[in-house]
């Protein structure tokens, strides 16, 4: 927003209309963001720090936890994700109200981490889309800078741009998210375990 | 490590070990299994009446069988032993259930069965508990299990997200009756015979 013309006086400004109820739609969303807490592992621990009193994320309007996904906005998916949970994510995110953003929270969720192993999703951008990885093991602060950057992203959106509107994912006829060789190429493994072969 | 001593009046005992803690290992032949551990459930003196834990051990040589191993304790006495059953590879992995001695043995034997494969004959109700019950993928902590499974990542995302999580409930405890079209056919009769819990009659008007 910008000032255009002959002001005469500070008191009013001109802006586009759409960028105005943008602002106005975007900050009331990022700053009252309700988490639906999904927490399989110790990042849920972190979480629950994060939560009380000492970092209190209800500072940046995540007051109230929802236990629920049918009253959430956002899905903090806290720590490593197995194979068995794959199917009920997917399925607390279909239920979860527009609009709706995932973080993941940590390198297990975000990568499977450490466990690159039969038993364990590979990140699970292969099951929902996320907006924000935390990445290694967050301590309180790295969640927290996670949840600003989604305030930050969320801010970035718009209701007329189709382009950055995010629009409902579904699954397709084979129940992916993604083409499965995207599957098989963000599952690579990394790190140490490169040099190792998949039947290793 | 181990030191043999002499075998136990246990039935069916082939020889018998002390492990380094110090707890009597006794080696058991695996037909004769259901009798050993009645005998030592049952005979005063022994009383072993707590079933701790099932587990199986297989060696990285192949040549070795594999182990089931059952960790027995006497709250009475307060004295543990451990009984050891060996499955040559060339034989069916099989062993007969004690599920009829001790009913925690209901779970810690199907989860030998998920992890290892062995069967165990008289098992009331043998399927997996740890992997989902349509897992395809084999016996994970076997040592010929690929680490990261014999499935592509995709190939296990897309199963995986195929697993109606509905299934692993009960009849009685789905809200939604219609779900149990969704329930695979096996699964559907053992549920309807009310192997998880007796289906009730509808009330009678």
């Amino acid at each position: 927003m910008k000032h255009v013309g002959e002001v005469k006086s500070s008191n009013y400004l001109l802006a586009k209309f759409e960028n105005l109820v943008d602002w106005a739609v975007n900050s009331s969303r990022a700053n009252s963001l309700w988490p639906m807490p999904f927490g399989t592992a110790c990042c849920a621990i972190e979480f629950m720090a994060t939560a009380a009193s000492r970092f209190d994320f209800a500072r940046f309007g995540m007051e109230r936890q929802a236990f629920s996904p049918r009253q959430a906005d956002v899905l903090i998916c806290a720590g490593r994700l197995p194979f068995k949970l794959a199917p009920v994510i997917r399925r607390i995110y279909d239920q979860m109200p527009q609009p709706k953003w995932v973080i993941s929270m940590g390198a297990c969720a975000s990568t499977g981490g450490v466990f690159d192993n039969y038993a364990m999703v590979q990140g699970i951008d292969t099951i929902v889309p996320v907006d924000v990885y935390v990445p290694g093991c967050p301590p309180p602060e790295g969640l927290l800078y996670g949840v600003l950057l989604l305030h930050k992203k969320i801010k970035g959106e718009s209701l007329f741009d189709a382009v950055k509107r995010r629009d409902e994912q579904p699954l397709d006829e084979k129940g992916l998210r993604l083409p499965p060789e995207t599957i098989d190429e963000i599952s690579e493994p990394f790190g140490n375990s490169v040099h190792q072969f998949r039947s290793s | 490590m181990t030191a043999a001593t002499s075998v136990p009046p246990v039935p069916g005992a082939l020889r018998s070990e002390v492990a380094r803690d110090g707890e009597t290992v006794v080696f058991v032949a695996k037909e004769r299994l259901l009798e050993a551990m009645r005998w030592l459930k049952e005979t005063p003196g022994q009383e072993f009446d707590y079933l701790v834990d099932v587990t199986a051990v297989e060696f990285r040589d192949r040549e070795r069988p594999l182990q089931v191993v059952y960790f027995l304790r006497s709250l009475q006495r307060k004295a543990d032993v451990r009984v050891k059953v060996e499955l040559p590879a060339s034989e069916e992995l099989a062993v007969d259930s004690v599920y009829s001695l001790w009913r925690g043995a209901d779970w810690l034997e199907r989860e030998v069965f998920d992890m290892f494969g062995v069967t165990f004959r008289g098992h009331p109700d043998l399927r997996r508990i740890l992997m989902w019950e349509t897992y395809a993928e084999g016996y994970p902590l076997r040592k010929s299990f690929p680490l990261r499974g014999r499935f592509s990542r995709a190939e296990q995302v897309r199963q995986a997200l195929n697993v109606n999580p509905e299934a692993n409930y009960s009849l009685e405890e789905l809200s939604i009756a219609d779900a149990a079209g969704d329930l695979p056919d096996d699964m559907r009769e053992r549920l309807q015979r009310g192997e998880r819990g007796v289906i009730p009659d509808p009330p009678a008007r």
